[in-house]
C-alpha cells in the first residue's frame, strides 16, 4: 500500500470515526452515559490522533489530543456530560473534520480564522478539565528528553537503570564484569555504579573462581535498548540483565506503542516493535511465565504482569500497550467483519456478471432449440446459478439507508436550534437497502428536503400551539421497498402547502396561465419548478427558490421520481421513488411485431388478453374495463411505430407505478428474462418511454420500457380523452 | 604472583607482586586465611599489583570483612594503578575505608 493510499484510508476511516463520535454525542444528550459509549468515543478520538501522528499531521494530533484528554476525564468519571460539553465536543468533531479535509486531504494549512476557531475550542476544552490536563505530560515530554541541565549534562535522574546480576560461574568462562562495565562506558556515561557485595561469603567459604557481585548502574546514553543489551551479548547466558529506560523515554515509548503498525496483536511483539523490550527479554519473560504457571495451580499469568513483576518494563508502559493491543484487536475484529473493496472492482464484477447473464441466456436458447433434454436441463441449472450470482453481486453494492438517515440527526438538531424551533427526528425503515451509487447521490437532495421541511414546513412553537398541535414538531424520514423501487419519504407535521399561494406565485412567475385548472398533485409539483419559492422570508437555510428544482433534477438523473402529498394544517410528505439498482433487473419480455420489449417485472401486476370487443373499440378509446376499474392503456405498436400487422390476438400487460395502473397492449407475452441494463447512448437521450436497452440471448436488442413515463402518458391521455368526450 | 611476608612490630606486612587475578585466586585466598589466623594486624601492600580482576577484588574485600569479623586489622596500602582503577570502577573505595592516593587524572 503506498503512502497515498494509506492516507486515503486514514481520511475515510477518520470520517467514519467522526460520524460515530457524533452519533454517540447526540445519543448522550438524551440517554444517560454508559461506559461503553464513552469508551467508544475515546477510542475514536484516540485512533484519529494516533494515525494522524503516523502521517505527521501535527495539527490534527495536537488538537485531537486535547479532545482526547477531555474524553479521558469523562471516561474516568471526573467530568460529567452535560449539554455544554456535548455542544463543545460536537464543534470539536466538526473542527477535526475540517482538519482532516484541509490538512490531510488537501495538504494545506488552516487559514487564520479556522486556526482561531481551533484555538478557541482547545482553550474551552482545557478550561473544562482545568488547565493543561493530565495526559499533556506525554506530549511535550518528548522534547523535554533533550533538555540540558545547567551543568551541561542531561537532567539528573533521567538515566537508564541497569541492573547486572552476573551468574556465579561467569569468571570461570573467562569473562570479567569489569570488561563489560568498561565497554558500557564507551557508549555512554556511567553516572553512578553501586556494587552489591551482600552475597560475598566469608573468606574461608569463598570460591575464588566464583562471582558474588551484582551491580546497579545509572547510565546516561543516547543509545537504544538493543544497543545497550548488545554490550552484554557475550555473557547473555550468565547474566540476569534488567534494563529500565530513563523516565523521559516513557513518554516516547508510550508514543511509539500508540503508533505501532498494528501488524501484531501480541503484547510482547508490540513492545519489541516499539523498542521497549528486546526479544531476549521476552524469551526470558515467557519462560518465567511458564515457571510461574507451575507454582500457581496451572493458571497462566498475563505476560504483561510477568514483565512488570520481573521488572523488565514499567507498569505504565504495559498499560498503554494493553490498551493498544485491545485497539488492534478491535480493528482486527472489525476488519474480519468488513472487507474494503474498491468500488471499481465491484463494478467490474457486476459488468462481468451482466455479460454472464447475457451469455447464459444465449446458451439456454441454443439448448432449447437443440431439443436435447439433458443439455436443456444442465443449462437451466446454470441459469439458476447465474441468477443467484447476479443477485449476490448486486447485493454487494447494496447498503442500508440508515447511515444516510442518521447523518440527519445532527442536521435536525443544529437547524432546529438555529431556527429556535423544537423539532424531533423520527427514522423508520433504516434497514432498507439500496444501491451504493444511489445512496451517494441521494444525500444532497435529501438535505434540501429536510431543511426545507424544517424551515418552511414546521411552524414556530407558538403557531403550533395556537393550531392545537404539540409544540414540538416532528420530522420523519422513512424508507421502504415498493415494486422494484425504493421509496424515501421526508414528512413533517407542519402547516402543509397552501394551494392558493402556490397558484398565485406560479401565475406571477408565468409558470401557469391564469384560469388553468390543475389537480392537487400538479399544484404541489409546481414547487419543483425553477425559481419557485413561496416562503415569505428568505433565510440562510432555504427559501431562495433554488433547491427544489435541483432536487427534482438530481432525482430524475437517478431515474427516479418525486411527488408531494400535503394536507393544509397537517403537514407535507415528499416521496422520492428510486430504482433499486442501476444494473440488472428481472424483466418481463413482450413482443410487438418483430420487436421485443422488456418491462421491469416488479412493476407487472398481471397479464390479460385484450377482449375482441375492446380491440375494436380501442381505436376510439384508450381504456378498458378491468373488473369494474378503468384501465388506461398504451398501444406499444402505435407508441413506437412498429410496422407490422397486428397478430390474431393482443394482450394487455397491467403495470403499476406510484399507485397508478396502466396497461401496455402487446402481441406476444414471452415470459421472464434477466435483463442487463445497457444505457442508451446520448443520441437517444430524449426518447420518451424507453429507459435503456438489453441484449437477448439471440443477440438481438430489446428496449426496456420506461414504465413511469408510459404510465403517466397513458393516464394523461385517458384524462384528455375523457375531457374531450365530456 | 608472589607474596612477600615481613613481620614488623606485630604487624604482618604482605607485599603482593604480580597479577592479583583468578589464576592465582586459590593461592592468594589460602595465604590470606593463614596470615589472618596468625596475626592481629595485617598490612597488604598493593604497590606491586600489576593486574587485578574481579576475582582478586573479591578476595581483598572478603579479607577486609573477615578481619572486621575477627576483630583484627586488615589494611591495604600503596595501591597500584591497576588496583586503584578497579576499586574506582566498582565505586568501592568507601567500603575498604583505606586511605587512597588518587593520582591526578591526566
Amino acid at each position: 500500500m503506498s503512502m497515498d493510499q494509506a492516507l486515503q484510508t486514514y481520511i475515510e476511516e477518520s470520517r467514519g470515526l467522526l460520524e460515530e463520535m457524533e452519533s454517540i454525542l447526540l445519543r448522550l444528550e438524551t440517554e444517560p452515559q454508559d461506559e461503553d459509549t464513552v469508551n467508544a468515543m475515546f477510542r475514536a478520538a484516540h485512533t484519529i490522533k494516533g494515525s494522524a501522528g503516523l502521517f505527521g499531521l501535527d495539527a490534527i494530533v495536537s488538537f485531537t489530543h486535547v479532545v482526547e484528554n477531555v474524553l479521558d476525564k469523562v471516561r474516568d468519571g471526573e467530568l460529567l456530560v452535560n449539554d455544554a460539553l456535548v455542544e463543545l465536543l460536537l464543534k470539536c468533531c466538526d473542527h477535526i473534520g475540517l482538519l482532516v479535509t484541509i490538512v490531510a486531504e488537501a495538504g494545506q494549512t488552516l487559514d487564520a480564522e479556522q486556526e482561531a476557531t481551533g484555538e478557541a475550542l482547545a482553550a474551552a476544552l482545557k478550561s473544562m478539565i482545568g488547565g493543561a490536563g493530565v495526559l499533556d505530560a506525554t506530549m511535550p515530554a518528548v522534547h523535554e528528553a533533550r533538555l540540558d541541565a545547567s551543568g551541561g549534562g542531561q537532567l539528573e535522574g533521567d538515566n537508564w537503570h541497569l541492573s547486572l546480576i552476573f551468574g556465579r560461574d561467569v569468571l570461570k568462562t573467562g569473562m570479567d564484569p569489569t570488561s563489560f562495565i568498561r565497554y558500557l562506558s564507551t557508549i555512554g556515561d556511567i553516572v553512578s555504579l553501586v556494587t552489591d557485595d551482600s552475597a560475598l561469603p566469608g573468606l574461608s567459604e569463598l570460591d575464588p573462581e566464583s562471582c558474588y557481585l551484582t551491580f546497579e548502574i545509572e547510565f546516561k546514553s543516547e543509545a537504544d535498548k538493543q544497543t545497550i543489551e548488545a554490550v552484554f551479548e557475550f555473557v547473555q547466558d550468565d547474566i540476569k540483565l534488567r534494563i529500565l529506560p530513563p523516565p523521559s523515554h516513557l513518554a516516547a515509548f508510550i508514543d511509539r506503542i500508540e503508533h505501532a503498525s498494528g501488524n501484531t496483536d501480541m503484547l510482547g511483539q508490540l513492545l519489541i516493535e516499539a523498542g521497549i523490550l528486546t526479544s531476549h527479554e521476552l524469551d526470558g519473560a515467557l519462560s518465567a511465565q511458564e515457571d510461574m504457571m507451575g507454582q500457581d495451580s496451572g493458571t497462566k499469568l498475563p505476560i504483561g504482569e510477568v514483565l512488570v513483576k520481573e521488572g523488565v518494563v514499567h507498569k505504565e508502559i504495559v498499560d498503554v500497550a494493553l490498551e493498544k493491543q485491545r485497539q488492534i484487536r478491535d480493528t482486527k475484529a472489525q476488519e474480519a467483519k468488513f472487507v474494503r473493496v474498491s468500488a471499481e472492482k465491484l463494478d467490474e464484477l457486476i459488468n462481468l456478471v451482466g455479460e454472464l447473464v447475457i451469455a447464459g441466456a444465449g446458451a439456454s436458447l441454443q439448448a432449447q432449440r437443440s431439443g436435447d433434454v439433458a443439455l436443456h436441463e444442465s443449462t437451466s441449472i446454470v441459469s439458476g446459478l447465474v441468477e443467484e450470482i447476479r443477485d449476490g453481486a448486486l447485493k454487494l453494492r447494496m447498503v442500508e439507508i440508515g447511515e444516510t438517515f442518521n447523518r440527519f440527526q445532527r442536521v435536525v438538531r443544529d437547524v432546529s436550534r438555529e431556527l429556535g424551533k423544537e423539532i424531533g427526528l423520527e427514522i423508520s425503515g433504516a434497514e432498507t437497502e439500496l444501491d451504493k451509487t444511489v445512496v451517494e447521490k441521494i444525500g444532497d437532495p435529501l438535505m434540501h428536503l429536510v431543511r426545507n421541511a424544517m424551515d418552511h414546513g414546521i411552524e414556530s412553537a407558538e403557531a403550533r400551539v395556537a393550531a392545537g398541535k404539540a409544540a414540538k414538531g416532528t420530522l420523519r424520514l422513512n424508507a421502504y421497498h415498493d415494486s422494484g423501487s425504493i421509496v424515501i419519504e421526508v414528512a413533517d407535521d407542519g402547516g402543509g402547502l397552501k394551494k392558493e399561494r402556490i397558484l398565485k406565485k406560479a401565475a406571477e412567475r408565468g409558470i401557469i396561465s391564469p384560469g388553468q385548472s390543475l389537480s392537487d398533485s400538479e399544484i404541489y409539483n409546481l414547487i419543483f419548478e425553477a425559481g419557485f419559492s413561496t416562503a415569505d422570508q428568505v433565510t440562510n437555510l432555504s427559501g431562495r427558490g433554488v433547491g427544489m428544482d435541483v432536487v427534482k433534477r438530481n432525482i430524475q438523473a437517478l431515474r427516479g421520481t418525486v411527488d408531494i402529498e400535503s394536507a393544509e394544517g397537517r403537514g407535507t410528505t415528499v416521496r422520492i421513488r428510486l430504482p433499486l439498482t442501476l444494473a440488472i433487473i428481472d424483466g418481463f419480455l413482450v413482443g410487438v411485431g418483430k420487436s421485443a420489449f422488456v418491462v421491469p417485472l416488479d412493476m407487472v401486476l398481471e397479464c390479460i388478453e385484450l377482449p375482441e370487443t375492446d380491440r375494436r373499440a380501442a381505436d376510439t378509446r384508450n381504456y378498458v374495463n378491468l373488473r369494474g376499474e378503468v384501465l388506461p392503456f398504451v398501444r406499444l405498436r402505435d407508441q413506437f411505430e412498429v410496422n407490422a400487422a397486428a397478430g390474431k390476438r393482443e394482450n394487455i400487460v397491467v403495470v403499476q407505478y406510484g399507485g397508478q395502473k396502466a396497461g401496455f397492449v402487446v402481441d406476444e407475452l414471452m415470459g421472464e428474462f434477466q435483463t442487463v441494463i445497457k444505457p442508451l447512448g446520448n443520441v437517444f437521450r430524449h426518447l420518451r418511454g424507453i429507459s435503456g436497452s438489453t441484449i437477448l440471448g439471440t443477440g438481438e436488442v430489446a428496449l426496456i420500457l420506461d414504465v413511469p413515463a408510459l404510465v403517466k402518458l397513458a393516464v394523461a391521455r385517458e384524462g384528455q380523452m375523457t375531457e374531450k368526450a365530456a | 604472583m608472589h607474596i612477600n611476608v615481613q613481620q614488623e612490630n606485630g604487624v604482618c606486612r604482605l607485599q603482593m607482586e604480580g597479577e592479583l587475578t583468578i589464576y592465582h585466586g586459590q593461592e592468594i585466598r589460602d595465604g590470606l586465611i593463614d596470615h589472618l589466623a596468625a596475626n592481629n594486624e595485617i598490612e597488604v601492600d598493593l604497590g606491586g599489583v600489576s593486574e587485578m580482576d574481579t576475582a582478586g577484588f573479591q578476595l581483598l574485600l572478603a579479607a577486609k570483612r573477615e578481619g572486621t569479623r575477627l576483630g583484627k586489622v586488615v589494611r591495604f596500602v600503596s595501591h597500584s594503578q591497576a588496583a586503584l582503577e578497579l576499586i574506582d570502577l566498582y565505586n568501592m573505595a568507601a567500603q575498604f575505608g583505606d586511605p587512597l592516593l588518587i593520582p591526578a587524572r591526566p
